[in-house]
């Protein structure tokens, strides 16, 4: 029992000692007559076969959503897609890599050479772009596994009124400015860990995260892809290009009869209804309000600019070797008592931290200068995040200031997912398709029975 | 009905032709980073086993219900000690496989008499949920032949790793998914 009670001792200082692991060949290997060492077992991960596979998984399923969204106009083509694009990106590949992700594996690869981004990435993030110059957001139709869920949930959608939805709506940019700076100064990929549907695709996440994705899908219910249309900042970026895309949506198959029976058919209030045309009086009004939202523009980027770069400190909080430089100071300094017993004080994660710290051989100075390095940088990305949320707002101001003609329902290209659902509400789609007669409608539908009353 | 005046035409030819140069500038762009700083294999997580300290945080901070992190054994570096401190609790009762005397929670590592006094330890992945304990232990007074790794049979790669997040430290990097794991023995000639 002797050796036992020595290995009492060498624990007493093992446990004063905790630290990292240095191999250290305490007891030299035996060298067996007639024992074979077992070898390590390890199991390779997922051949980079199936990267080529999502890849083209990825270019068929744009491709057929194009086709399905604009040449058919078949909500059933696209209801099958979204469903085979969940199981194979979702529940089958498990909802990584994602477009919306890789906006963070893209920013980081550009601020940092060394950050490695495999081909596979670069595909997923370009792909739908390139897309949506040509054919809207084809991506959100049906290849996003994250639409395909909200798709999916949609129940009894309410209309959203017009000016939260116009605010609402500003988040998804500011969103993507956060997620692009933090994830360029490789601070935290804050897209990734706020993705709702994730823990769904993997049958199992953290707590939060499956509350956070269940009331996405509760709300999805009644608000139609909430997600999508508040926060998904890979959405801002295909709605931008999605306004210079060549095939659009047409809600009609030839002409508009304004016979405002798609206005309710959309879950996305992605369907403008044609504008009026404004008395003379309010030009000059309507001139100078877009006066005023161009000059403000400057001002608001200068702004956010300004209160950005104060943003630093709190940034930096969320850096993991900002907040261990912080807390060795704080030691130094005899703020904190320091760590030196484990068992007197309960371990958390920091205490964790500097333990790993204390045993890495590393010095505090270098630890400082990295961390103060990291908080420089955090200070400029702040700075450009506050001033890319003033233009943001500033552009929505102006954009709200610019007055549009549209003579027919026309689904607004940045908005509208091409989900499909509001062909069958035209009549002149049903005309098309042979389920209504073409006289008997054109009676009903005469310019001046749906016209005169109920348009203001 | 389609509007077919030269005006029309003209805005919708400049119009393809924009986006023509704007797909290929975007695609280009995106070839020429890929050619130059893209590479063909995924990226996986993994521990740097030199850096672990095992803190047991991987236990129970990975998505999935059983964390993707488990213990591998370095053969060739173990001491095959019959008093293995990555087996046995600090004051174990006796040299024997009594769950009271183990320190695995979960009694994953199998103890095999191979001749005297030499005792062979393997890890069962099945029943191993990567805390560690065994890890530090061996690290404390072995030879620190058990470390931890990041098992790509269960790992579903996060882009952003939970445990990696927390990871005090930061012992997760990402590596080629053709080389997928760091032993601890890569040094040794093995």
């Amino acid at each position: 029992m002797t050796r036992i009670s020595s290995v009492v001792f060498i624990f007493v200082i093992w446990a004063a000692s905790a630290g990292a692991a240095v191999a250290i060949e305490r007891f030299p290997p035996p060298d067996f007559t007639d024992h074979e060492l077992p070898t390590t077992q390890v199991v390779p991960p997922r051949a980079d076969a199936w990267q080529i596979a999502d890849a083209w998984f990825l270019v068929t399923g744009l491709g057929l959503a194009g086709y399905f969204a604009l040449v058919r106009r078949s909500r059933a083509g696209l209801l099958t897609l979204t469903v085979a694009s969940l199981v194979w990106l979702g529940f089958f590949r498990e909802g990584c890599v994602c477009p919306i992700g890789a906006i963070q594996n893209v920013a980081r690869g550009l601020a940092d050479p060394t950050y490695p981004v495999p081909y596979g990435v670069i595909a997923f993030f370009t792909l739908p772009l390139v897309a949506a110059i040509f054919f809207g957001r084809a991506f959100c139709a049906a290849v996003c596994p994250l639409g395909a869920v909200q798709e999916l949930v949609v129940l009894r959608p309410v209309r959203v009124p017009r000016w939260l939805e116009h605010a609402l709506g500003l988040i998804p940019y500011i969103y993507l400015g956060a997620g692009v700076a933090l994830a360029a100064t490789g601070t935290v990929f804050v897209i990734c860990r706020y993705d709702p549907f994730v823990g769904f695709f993997r049958f199992g996440a953290p707590v939060g995260m499956l509350v956070f994705g269940g009331l996405v899908l509760v709300l999805g219910m009644f608000v139609g892809r909430p997600y999508c249309r508040y926060l998904c900042p890979y959405g801002a970026i295909l709605g931008v290009l999605a306004k210079l895309a060549r095939w659009r949506v047409r809600i009609t198959p030839d002409e508009c009869i304004q016979c405002r029976l798609c206005e309710d058919a959309c879950p996305y209030g992605a369907i403008e209804p044609p504008t009026v045309a404004p008395r003379a009086a309010t030009r000059p009004v309507a001139r100078r309000r877009l006066v005023y939202a161009l000059v403000a523009l400057p001002v608001l980027v200068a702004a956010g600019g300004w209160l950005g770069r104060q943003l630093d400190v709190p940034l930096a909080r969320l850096d993991f070797t900002v907040r261990l430089a912080q807390r060795i100071r704080a030691e130094e300094q005899g703020l904190i008592a320091p760590v030196t017993d484990p068992d007197a004080q309960v371990e958390t994660e920091e205490t964790r931290a500097v333990d790993a710290f204390r045993s890495s051989g590393r010095t505090d100075g270098d630890l400082y200068a990295e961390a103060d390095m990291q908080v420089a940088r955090l200070g400029t990305a702040g700075m450009l995040l506050g001033a890319w949320t003033g233009l943001v707002i500033g552009a929505k101001l102006v954009h709200l200031s610019i007055r549009r003609r549209r003579t027919d329902y026309t689904a607004e290209p940045s908005r509208c997912v091409a989900c499909g659902r509001c062909y069958r509400y035209c009549p002149r789609e049903q005309v098309r398709l042979g389920l209504l007669q073409e006289e008997g409608f054109a009676t009903a539908a005469a310019p001046g029975d749906i016209q005169g009353d109920r348009r203001p | 009905m389609p509007d077919d005046s030269p005006n029309v035409n003209r805005r919708r030819f400049v119009g393809d032709g924009l986006r023509a140069v704007g797909a290929a500038g975007l695609l280009g762009a995106a070839g020429a980073w890929a050619g130059r700083r893209g590479q063909a294999t995924d990226m996986r997580w993994q521990i740097d086993p030199d850096k672990c300290v095992a803190c047991g945080q991987c236990a129970t901070h990975c998505v999935l219900d059983k964390s993707a992190v488990v213990c591998k054994h370095a053969f060739v570096m173990c001491g095959y000690c019959d008093l293995c401190t990555g087996y046995f609790e600090p004051q174990p009762l006796a040299l024997d496989s009594g769950a009271e005397n183990q320190l695995c929670p979960t009694g994953a590592i199998v103890r095999r008499f191979v001749e005297d006094p030499y005792f062979e330890y393997t890890i069962d992945e099945q029943l191993c949920i990567g805390c560690g304990k065994c890890v530090k232990g061996c690290n404390a007074f072995g030879n620190g032949s058990l470390y931890l790794q990041v098992d790509h049979a269960r790992c579903v790669n996060c882009n952003e790793c939970a445990i990696a997040r927390d990871c005090p430290s930061e012992a997760f990097c990402r590596v080629r998914a053709d080389e997928p794991y760091l032993r601890k023995d890569r040094n040794l000639g093995q």
